[in-house]
């Protein structure tokens, strides 16, 4: 019974839920403190996240390259590894993604198809390189992966400037050209005859008329769902959790470890790629533009990976989340003029409490304990007092002297 | 069961009950230690030794039951409780900071300062030397933890417990990493410890060693209370048949060896160390199929290096074949697919994946083979079945651990599933380094017996063991390596404890010396035209034939080996003395102390070995002169 309680407590989604309910439970103190109303303020947060059909299509179009990077760093946390240069790998993937889709004019599929593949390449490869480094060196992917991230980002910059790519009059690159666009039917609604029907569905009109909604999110879904299979099923991902969790008995049991380092830093890059492209295939403006900063789409990811508590399946809810909050942000300071602010205190509250979630299933089990011990004080106590009738009734019984000799 | 509640004790524990989720690793135990005396706690590999020792040392808190402490009753929340009550403990793993020295260690979180501000180093060393001086530990305060042998570090996790003022020790198997020696000095120090008033709680699966410290013992099965006895009255066997619950036979039974073709061909080995010298030197061994060959000798002769090149984990020098295929310089893998099994030295960093499920870690090497993960899939189904088959056979407990994480489990049912695997891989050779270390009688019998069964099955069994009596007893041949060579080779049974340890040290035994033997150590005659022992220098092939039976001309021989014999032990004992006292002023200051302490015991060792040598010669000489009488007699005889 109390057992059944804790494996409750213990389970991740229970914990992230309990995080989430914290989480807004901190920031309506802290609206309360600024002087907003946070029934009200968190009421419109909700409402311009999931009030209308166009703002889910919204969120989930948000959302998706922040499941991806999210996917991508979930990973390699479950092969050892702590890839925060998802940012670097999601930039390089969108400038290749970029390069490539403007120069591409071939039938659609193949087109995607050669984006896609290129994007997740490069950030395959330029993750690979921070995995080569870790097994060739023993350099710590950590401090190769925050310089990597400042070279994609200047790299980034670099190409937005040259002549080939530059587009005059903009700070970007020329768009990806129309063969390449991912979102769903992107010719046909433009179309007149699509025009007209979707004039008679409004919700279709909202959502697929006036979004980019695009196949990024059910790819998403798809590559959590072969992640986890790859992880928890396949020989390969065996290998890559057994060197993630004890380097020394993978080597000793005859895994190559080296190898497998490498191979997790590369999955784990080309899911970050894989977002990129479908980020820049997928939503207007189509290109990259030149960066003052970082966009926080690789470090939004480790956020969306904690609060998963890595599970490839989780990141998607954890990404949905994520999405939904930055997006709905923005609502709660037109609507409410609540600083946009509030919600990174609201995501930074519930990282920090599923970091210290592990706490629960101890509270629980202490709380257990306490009952346990209850019960067993009184029933010793009985146990006591018929000891001691027995040994009035009959005097030699033996006295509960030492039995050390 | 349970005593009174009398200030006559250290520490009560009474009707103590732990639980881990629905799993109860205690139920109701009792547990009573008088004051200034040594109580071991006897039990089972996960029969709840170390839980009921953490519930005194507040790192767990019970889920029934009281504790007393002097007859008051106390409640300890957490260690620091734990060390207001004057309770110290020393864990089966060692919590020291690598790279702080003896003294940083020993006044970790209770440092001296001045003015309550600045660290005072200087008192801390002063009060360190204060308490190494009062109960005679030696170690050089100076020292780094991680220059200093496990031995060494024991001491410090003692002299930090005593520090905070600890006057009930409580010690988690001090013995399983120390060598023999180490362990004589241990004894000696928890004597004096006794002496000076304090109590000692110590667990070890060692029965010899229950009898030679201990004044109570208290047993443990299954979590379950089972009796607390004066250690004088009983015998091991008593102590062994109260633990597991029947009778168990402490000496292994084997049949004879049956040794064939050569599997595993060690030549001219080179391993360098972390130091870049050589730890393994000109190493050569041959294990046969269907021998246990066992490597005995001191920590630090060159085991080590020696694993990590055969197991591909270290580049090395030389040659090591296994069934005709040279095995060095390549991968893991490579050994691994070429009928190399190891069961490794540290079960935690190289044996297991905590943090995989017991199933999983069952086919750890397997989960590369087709037949576990057709088409790249691991076949859960398969794997399960065949997990659930290796917890069966090998009695790994609880029986339903398997889908639970291999962390949960005690040491040695994590060192069940390890055995149980490598053994399933039918390896051409299977090693075993300290294959026993922390099991209980229980366990280790059964570790042996797969053993000779794996040998008997056609298997090459390499041994590798601090353990004296477990090289002795299990190996047919045994291998002393010291600085990083086999110094010789004996054939099972033809020699003793003393004879090894002198071997051990450095010295050589002539073959004479090994059949002049007194009865009553375990020395077997070999039967006529069986190989006796067989000196490195001879090939194994052709180990030299000597005949038992006492003839003349034996008598003769004897007389010869008996100045050779002179001559070896002059020859141990004075270059072996220069070059160890040479080696105690090498460079390497850190160790300096140590290596000379450990120099002096040496020599005190030879000295004694020097002079039961003589004793030996003595003996040869007075016969050789009866034999000469008698010869002369029978010529005049003739005459
Ligand atoms: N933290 C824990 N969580 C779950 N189970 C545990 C935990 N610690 C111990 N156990 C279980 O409790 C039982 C007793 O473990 P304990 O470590 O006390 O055994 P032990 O007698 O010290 O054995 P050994 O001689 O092998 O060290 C084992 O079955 C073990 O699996
Ligand atoms: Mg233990």
């Amino acid at each position: 019974m109390e057992s059944l309680r804790k494996k409750f407590f213990s389970h991740p989604f229970v914990l992230t839920i309990i995080a989430i309910v914290l989480g807004f439970a901190v920031a309506s103190v802290i609206l309360l403190l600024a002087g907003f109303p946070p029934k009200e303020s968190i009421e419109t947060l909700v409402q311009s996240m999931i009030g209308r059909p166009k703002d889910i299509a919204s969120v989930i179009i948000r959302s998706t390259p922040i499941i991806f990077t999210g996917l991508g760093v979930a990973f390699a946390i479950k092969t050892g590894l702590f890839n925060i240069g998802a940012e670097g790998q999601y930039i390089m993937g969108c400038v290749v993604a970029t390069m490539v889709g403007s120069m591409l004019d071939f039938p659609k599929p193949v087109a995607v198809l050669m984006v896609v593949i290129s994007a997740m390449l490069v950030s395959a490869l330029y993750a690979g390189f921070v995995g080569f480094l870790k097994a060739q060196f023993g350099i710590h992917e950590v401090i190769t992966s925050i310089m990597l991230n400042w070279i994609a980002l200047y790299f980034s910059n670099w190409v937005c400037g040259l002549d080939f790519f530059h587009k005059p009059g903009t700070i970007g690159m020329y768009p990806v050209n129309d063969c390449t666009y991912t979102m769903l039917l992107p010719v046909w609604k433009k179309s007149e005859a699509g025009q007209a029907f979707l004039a008679e569905h409004p919700v279709l009109q909202e959502t697929l008329g006036r979004t980019d909604v695009n196949i990024g999110f059910i790819v998403a879904i798809i590559a959590a769902l072969y992640i986890s299979h790859l992880l928890n099923r396949t020989r390969k991902g065996y290998e890559l959790r057994a060197v993630g969790l004890n380097i020394h008995a993978a080597r000793f049991s005859g895994i190559n470890v080296n190898r497998s380092i490498v191979h997790a830093m590369m999955i784990s890059g080309a899911l970050c790629g894989l977002g990129a492209a479908f980020y820049v295939t997928g939503q207007s403006p189509h290109t990259v533009s030149t960066l003052s900063s970082f966009e926080n789409v690789g470090f939004n990811g480790l956020s969306v990976a904690f609060i998963a508590f890595s599970s490839p399946i989780g990141c998607i809810f954890a990404g949905l989340l994520f999405g939904g909050l930055l997006y709905g942000g923005a609502g709660l300071q037109s609507k409410v003029g609540a600083p946009t602010e509030i919600i990174n205190i609201v995501i930074g509250v519930i990282v920090f409490f599923c970091a210290l979630s592990y706490l629960i299933p101890r509270f629980v089990d202490r709380l257990d304990a306490a009952k346990i011990s209850k019960r067993r004080a009184r029933q010793l106590a009985k146990e006591k007092a018929k000891a001691q009738k027995a040994a009035a009734a009959g005097k030699d019984g033996k006295k509960g002297g030492s039995d050390v000799v | 069961m349970a005593a009174e509640v009398s200030s006559r004790y250290a520490v009560q524990m009474h009707g103590i009950t732990k639980r881990f989720g629905s799993f109860y690793a205690l139920t109701d135990v009792d547990l009573d230690v008088e004051k200034g005396t040594i109580h071991s706690i006897l039990g089972e590999n996960g029969a709840g030794k170390s839980t009921l020792m953490n519930v005194l040392y507040g790192l767990y808190q019970a889920d029934a039951g009281e504790i007393y402490i002097g007859g008051k009753q106390v409640d300890i929340k957490n260690p620091t409780a734990a060390i207001e009550h004057g309770i110290g403990m020393v864990h089966q793993h060692f919590m020291l900071v690598e790279n702080f020295t003896v003294t940083q260690n020993i006044v970790l979180g209770t440092e001296p300062t001045k003015g309550g501000v600045k660290l005072d180093m200087k008192q801390a060393r002063r009060n360190v030397l204060d308490i190494v001086q009062k109960y005679g530990l030696e170690v050089n305060p100076d020292a780094l933890i991680r220059d200093i042998t496990v031995g060494m570090q024991q001491r410090v996790e003692i002299l930090k417990a005593l520090y905070r003022g600890a006057e009930i020790l409580i010690l988690d198997e001090p013995t399983a990493v120390l060598t023999e020696q180490e362990i004589d000095e241990l004894l000696k120090i928890m004597k004096k410890l006794i002496e000076d008033g304090k109590t000692i709680i110590i667990i070890t699966h060692k029965l010899k060693e229950i009898q030679a410290s201990s004044d109570v013992c208290t047993i443990i099965r299954r979590g379950q209370y089972i009796d607390t006895v004066p250690v004088k009255g009983v015998t091991e066997d008593d102590l062994a048949e109260m633990m597991v619950g029947h009778a168990v036979k402490l000496v292994v039974e084997k049949e004879p060896p049956n040794p064939g073709r050569v599997v595993l061909d060690i030549q001219n080995l080179y391993v360098k160390n972390e130091q870049h010298l050589d730890a393994v030197k000109d190493f050569n061994l041959q294990v046969r199929a269907g021998e246990i060959v066992g490597i005995a000798g001191i920590d630090g002769n060159g085991q080590a290096e020696l694993m990590e090149a055969v197991n591909n984990l270290k580049r090395c020098k030389g040659k090591i074949i296994v069934d005709g295929v040279e095995i060095q310089n390549k991968t893991p893998k490579f050994g691994i697919d070429h009928g190399v099994a190891t069961i490794p030295a540290d079960r935690h960093k190289d044996g297991l994946v905590l943090g995989f499920t017991v199933y999983e870690n069952t086919i750890l090497e397997k989960y590369r083979t087709e037949e576990y993960s057709p088409k790249g899939t691991i076949d859960r189904k398969k794997m399960r079945s065949f997990a659930e088959e290796l917890i069966k056979a090998y009695d790994v407990r609880p029986e339903d651990c398997g889908p639970k994480l291999a962390g949960g489990l005690s040491g040695g049912n994590q060192q069940k599933i390890i055995i149980g695997r490598e053994i399933a891989q039918e390896p051409k050779l299977l090693i075993a380094i300290q294959p026993t270390r922390g099991l209980d009688v229980g366990a280790i019998e059964n570790v042996h017996k797969m053993l000779i069964k794996e040998r008997d099955n056609g298997v090459a069994v390499l041994l590798i063991s601090f353990e004296l009596d477990e090289v002795m007893n299990v190996s047919d041949r045994i291998a002393v390596i010291y600085d990083g060579h086999i110094q010789q080779i004996f054939k099972h049974g033809t020699v003793d404890n003393r004879t090894l340890g002198r071997v051990m040290a450095g010295g050589k035994v002539e073959p004479s010396e090994i059949r002049d033997l007194p009865d009553e150590v375990a020395y077997a005659a070999p039967a006529v035209g069986e190989p006796s022992e067989e000196p490195m220098e001879e090939p194994v092939e052709e180990p030299a034939v000597v005949e038992p039976a006492v003839s003349l001309a034996e008598v003769i021989a004897a007389g010869n080996a008996a100045a050779d014999a002179e001559e070896a032990a002059s020859a141990i004992a004075e270059p072996e003395y220069i070059v160890r006292s040479a080696a105690a002023e090498e460079p390497a200051p850190d160790r300096s102390i140590e290596e000379a302490e450990k120099t002096s015991e040496t020599m005190e060792h030879m000295q004694e070995e020097i002079d039961s040598m003589h004793k030996a010669i003595e003996d040869i000489q007075k016969q050789l002169s009866l034999v000469l009488q008698k010869m002369s007699d029978a010529n005049t005889d003739v005459d």
